[in-house]
């Protein structure tokens, strides 16, 4: 049943493919950024970066990414910590309404999140909150704090509760337990659920619109931009988005990697 | 050692539960309270009527939704035939380049949807990357490739593509090898092999990977604006539009509870079927 080399070379130029697909508008975001013309066209006669310098200096700009780091770096610490507890409830532990709970971690996801912002406009005008940025916090932990709780999940579905019985029956209590075995082994867990949930907040478009009231995020910022009124400072201000969700990627990637570098250091 | 479990589990489901019962479930009730409210009213502090559902028969928002759930289906249909040799090259046939793939396609839904889809229409538009670099090099141009309705189906397959292929790949991967082995050997074609082996082993990722799919494609906006300009009015824009402009808050939660009611009997129904346990590797 091995597939043949041609169909192990088709799969691979397909996948290849696929990859180009999914990044060529970014591509075409980036050579719009560093085109010196104020209305756009292709092929683009001339280059310049001065577009990147007006975005840096805007205050403008610098207001928005000032709100959606507040946003993103909140959503990120809270969906931690209730994606870790989460994650045990869902995986780990049996318990009466489990299945329940599953159901109800799965559908937020599942929601339009658009319609899901505007009812939550409603609720917060209900019960007389004004939207700011700290409601669109509430607004991203619903959808984004369940997907921490699943990353989380499928690292606590792979360990085995041998070792937390094995502590416990050393005499552990239930807290040492959680500090001294649950924690350390679902940690790489909870550091890739707070990667996402960092990038998906500061990503995060159809939350935002209804519930910030009158903060604005960046990708808000973009779209009104995008829909009316266009700004050469769009794509710039875009490629600075996707660079800043880059360059945080690469630390979260690499760090693992140097701590573990140094810590091999210094014990030896 | 139950009982503790079963402590801990009520304890360790309490933030994430208080979080998603004040911030998801009560919205939700506060919504379906709205829709019954009369007409134009800002409060709930009213007598019920149903006249929001009446105005959505009589002003023909039908329309909108069909549009919103047809380009739902067609978006699915086109993502499950087109992540499916991929999926199953991730699960069964690359090495190395899964992690490569995976990697690369989970990058892509870090960058703003809305970056992505005015990437698309750089690209596509009139004088964009597509249509200017033709015309330079001496083919005719032509109108360019927006608003129309295949362009926004296009442009849901693209943003929702990582959303069937990885719960497709997880699927497959619950396809045991010896069991398409058996099959082959005794006999079966590769489309035999497709449709009575690997289709029904890998059915929760199928279940999740179009659920999911058609969930999200159904409430979308951001294409149908950007790459739709006017071409259809989809219904998450008319909950908006009513919302917004029409001040008929009413109307709003009603189309709302409409577009919910039809995802969340999808959504309800396709979840009960699948074991969610064996889905994310968990042994039974």
């Amino acid at each position: 049943m091995k597939p043949t080399a041609v169909t192990r070379a088709l799969l691979l130029g397909y996948g290849i493919l696929v990859l180009a697909i999914l990044y060529l508008p970014i591509v075409a975001v980036g050579f719009a950024s560093v085109s010196k013309a104020r209305y756009l066209t292709f092929p683009i006669r001339r280059y310049a970066f001065d577009w990147y310098g007006e975005a840096i200096a805007s205050p403008t700009v610098s207001d928005l990414l000032a709100t959606s780091l507040r946003v993103a770096a909140i959503v990120t610490v809270i969906s931690m910590v209730a994606g870790f507890f989460g994650a045990l409830a869902y995986a780990r532990y049996q318990w009466r309404y489990r299945r329940l709970f599953q159901k109800l971690i799965l559908l937020p996801i599942f929601f339009p999140q658009t319609v899901l912002g505007l009812a939550l406009l409603i609720w917060f005008n209900a019960i007389g909150v004004t939207p700011t940025w700290k409601t669109a916090v509430i607004a991203h932990l619903v959808w984004i704090g369940p997907i921490a709780t699943l990353v989380i999940a499928i690292r606590a579905y792979s360990f085995d509760p041998a070792l937390e019985e094995a502590a416990r029956d050393m005499g552990c209590t239930t807290w040492s337990v959680m500090r001294e075995v649950t924690i350390p082994l679902l940690m790489p867990g909870v550091i890739s659920a707070g990667l996402f949930a960092f990038l998906l907040s500061w990503g995060n478009f159809p939350l935002s619109l209804f519930t910030t009231g009158a903060d604005s995020t960046l990708p808000e910022w973009l779209y009104a931009k995008m829909v009316s009124g266009y700004s050469p400072l769009v794509p710039t201000v875009g490629m600075l988005s996707v660079a800043a969700s880059a360059l945080l990627l690469a630390i979260g990637l690499t760090l693992p990697a140097l701590l573990r570098l140094l810590r091999g250091q210094t014990t030896d | 050692m139950d009982r503790l479990n079963a402590r801990l589990g009520y304890l360790t489901a309490l933030p994430i539960t208080a979080l998603l019962l004040l911030s998801f479930v009560a919205p939700l009730v506060v919504v379906a309270a709205f829709s019954i409210m009369p007409q134009k009213v800002f409060s709930l502090a009213h007598l019920p009527d149903f006249s929001a559902y009446g105005e959505i028969l009589r002003q023909g928002y039908w329309r909108s939704l069909i549009w919103s759930l047809g380009m739902a289906i067609a978006a699915t249909a086109i993502l499950f035939v087109i992540s499916w040799p991929l999926a199953f090259a991730m699960a069964k046939v690359y090495r190395r380049f899964t992690l490569v793939l995976t990697v690369g396609v989970v990058m892509t839904l870090f960058v703003s949807e809305n970056i992505r889809l005015f990437g698309w229409v750089l690209t596509l538009m009139k004088g964009g990357l597509i249509e200017g670099y033709l015309r330079s090099w001496g083919f005719a141009g032509f109108d360019g490739l927006l608003y129309n309705v295949p362009v926004i189906v296009f442009g849901l397959v693209y943003v929702y593509f990582p959303f069937m292929l990885f719960p497709l790949a997880q699927g497959i991967a619950m396809v045991p090898d010896d069991a398409r082995e058996a099959a082959v050997d005794l006999g079966a074609s590769r489309w035999q092999l497709l449709r009575e082996v690997e289709l029904p082993l890998a059915a929760p990722g199928i279940v999740i990977g179009c659920l999911l799919c058609f969930v999200l494609s159904a409430g979308a906006i951001a294409e149908s604006k950007l790459l739709g300009g006017q071409a259809v009015i989809v219904m998450g824009d008319e909950v908006e539009t009513a919302f917004t402009y029409g001040q008929n808050w009413p109307l709003g939660a009603a189309l709302a509870m409409v577009l919910i009611a039809i995802i969340g009997a999808v959504a309800l129904f396709s979840v009960s079927r699948v074991d969610l346990d064996a889905m994310f590797g968990g042994r039974k």
